[in-house]
């Protein structure tokens, strides 16, 4: 597992042009929901005790983001630079691969995610500490669901080779409408509310904001959350395992690299 | 002495093409196996079935008298591959690629085992080069030296020495050669290089259709069909009907 890690490690800590992409991004969309998120706080009603709401909604997605986007491009890294059948030839099982891609996943989303963290406070005078310890427990929601979503797109490349990758870009922004981020499930209608209450992101954003505009916490929520991310994630794992199962059936992993 | 690999009557069917109809051969320890064919007659499949990549439709593996079903991962410990197809990240430098596959392979002296290689196959100038940067005859050494990292029982080679000049794949072939007297290993070797089958190989097998469709040393192949070399043993076979038939 720590071979796998290290093979990623070395690859952002040897390009700084990779680094600078991973906090990037989250840096410019920061920044650019900042400036919105003072508009509408100076302009709304809805917001008016809450400056930070939109801001630290924006932080928590692109954290989700973040992390199902890095969790991809582990995997696309192996079969762009050819090096995938060298990995399943190694003596590592499959859990070792998920865990070591897992771990390493989530150090990509914080490299980029920290600087961008810090620079609320200075720029717009926003803490998203002020979500206090419940802070914790939605990132992990978010952490688990964007690791399940990369486990999911990786199940389909592995099934479906590299044919799959423009999928792997595209399932984020599939949900983002669904997961309620910026706006309350109201505004939703009633048929898209159904299937936002099957995924866990309306729970963890309507969480977010109940804790910066009511100053309440609604535990239920942080409850749901996580049991449908458990779902999630248990069913991700199993498809994983089925696809790779169809993957040596097919041929897909020996094929994957030419 | 062993048979480090022993393929029983393996079948392998992508729907209904069967690009691998039953096929039964061993490997002895110490042993070159030339697998032989044209371009899809089966020996990309019968080599992912070694490696678990692909699973048999039906028949047996083993390795070092284990199962490849269930014992995948005790078993790609002891074995390991190498194809022109199959590259090593290009952004890593040479010592950081042999340390990740050290580690994915449980090597226990990474670093000595790096030397040792370094030594044997003249890398030493390039372990802190970038691996994309370096020529096609370097990128081979470091792909053996990398084949070579868990010091394999078995070792699979695809093609080692495609597109290098004859001075690299010279040195390649000298060096697989030393390598497995030293170390005694088994090693199957799919090439379109007769001559270095010839150099090589004690044992051949000749592949068609999915089915190995003559076998013997390269003389005795050369002799038994008339031919003046193991090229035109191989075009006779390619261009006619299956000799089982």
């Amino acid at each position: 597992m720590y071979g796998l890690f290290l093979r990623h490690f070395y690859l952002i800590t040897r390009s700084f042009p990779r680094v600078l992409d991973l906090v990037y991004w989250p840096t410019i969309q920061i920044t650019l929901w900042g400036f919105i998120s003072n508009f509408f706080a100076t302009h709304t009603t809805y917001y008016n005790n809450a400056v930070g709401v939109i801001l630290t909604c924006a932080i928590l997605y692109d954290f989700l983001f973040r992390t199902s986007i890095g969790f991809n491009m582990l995997f696309l890294e192996e079969i762009w630079s050819r090096n995938f059948t060298n990995l399943f030839i190694a003596p590592m099982k499959i859990g070792e691969i998920l865990t070591s891609l897992v771990v390493t996943a989530l150090i990509r989303a914080l490299i980029g995610l920290i600087p961008a963290v810090l620079l609320t406070s200075p720029l717009f005078g926003i803490s998203i500490l002020d979500l206090g310890i419940f802070l914790f427990f939605l990132f992990l929601s978010l952490y688990l669901f964007g690791i399940t979503l990369g486990i999911l797109v990786s199940a389909g490349l592995l099934r479906y080779g590299p044919s799959f990758e423009n999928i792997a870009w595209s399932t984020m922004f599939l949900l983002a409408p669904f997961g309620c981020i910026y706006y309350p499930i109201e505004i939703l209608p009633e048929m898209f509310q159904k299937i936002a209450y099957l995924l866990p992101l309306v729970y963890i954003f309507e969480e977010a904001r109940n804790i910066l505009i009511n100053q309440t916490v609604d535990i239920q929520n942080i409850y749901y959350a996580f049991m449908w991310n458990a779902v999630y994630f248990v069913l991700s794992i199993a498809l994983f395992y089925y696809s790779f199962n169809v993957a040596k059936n097919k041929g897909t992993l020996i094929n994957m690299g030419e | 002495m062993n048979n480090l690999v022993q393929v029983k009557n393996i079948k392998k069917n992508y729907g209904k093409n069967e690009a691998v109809k039953g096929i039964s051969f061993n490997i002895k320890e110490d042993e070159i196996l030339g697998l032989l064919g044209p371009n899809g007659s089966g020996k990309t499949t019968t080599i992912g079935m070694l490696l678990g990549l692909l699973k048999p439709t039906s028949g047996e593996i083993f390795i070092n008298g284990q199962k490849l079903e269930g014992n995948r991962i005790e078993i790609l410990e002891q074995i390991n591959f190498i194809s022109p197809y199959i590259e090593l990240p290009k952004k890593l430098t040479v010592k950081q690629n042999l340390i990740v596959y050290g580690k994915l392979y449980k090597v226990d002296n990474i670093i000595e085992r790096i030397e040792f290689l370094s030594e044997k196959l003249r890398l030493e100038e390039l372990l802190n080069s970038i691996t994309g940067e370096l020529s096609s005859g370097q990128k081979n050494r470091v792909s053996l030296a990398k084949a070579l990292i868990n010091e394999p029982k078995v070792l699979l080679l695809d093609e080692p020495t495609a597109s290098l000049d004859p001075e690299v794949g010279d040195f390649v072939r000298s060096f697989l050669e030393d390598y497995k007297k030293e170390k005694k290993i088994s090693i199957l070797l799919a090439s379109h290089n007769m001559n270095e089958v010839t150099r090589l190989c004690k044992s051949i097998l000749m592949m068609k259709d999915g089915i190995i469709i003559d076998e013997g040393n390269p003389e005795e192949l050369i002799n038994k069909h008339g031919r003046k070399n193991l090229e035109e043993v191989f075009l006779k076979l390619s261009r006619s009907k299956n000799e089982l038939d």
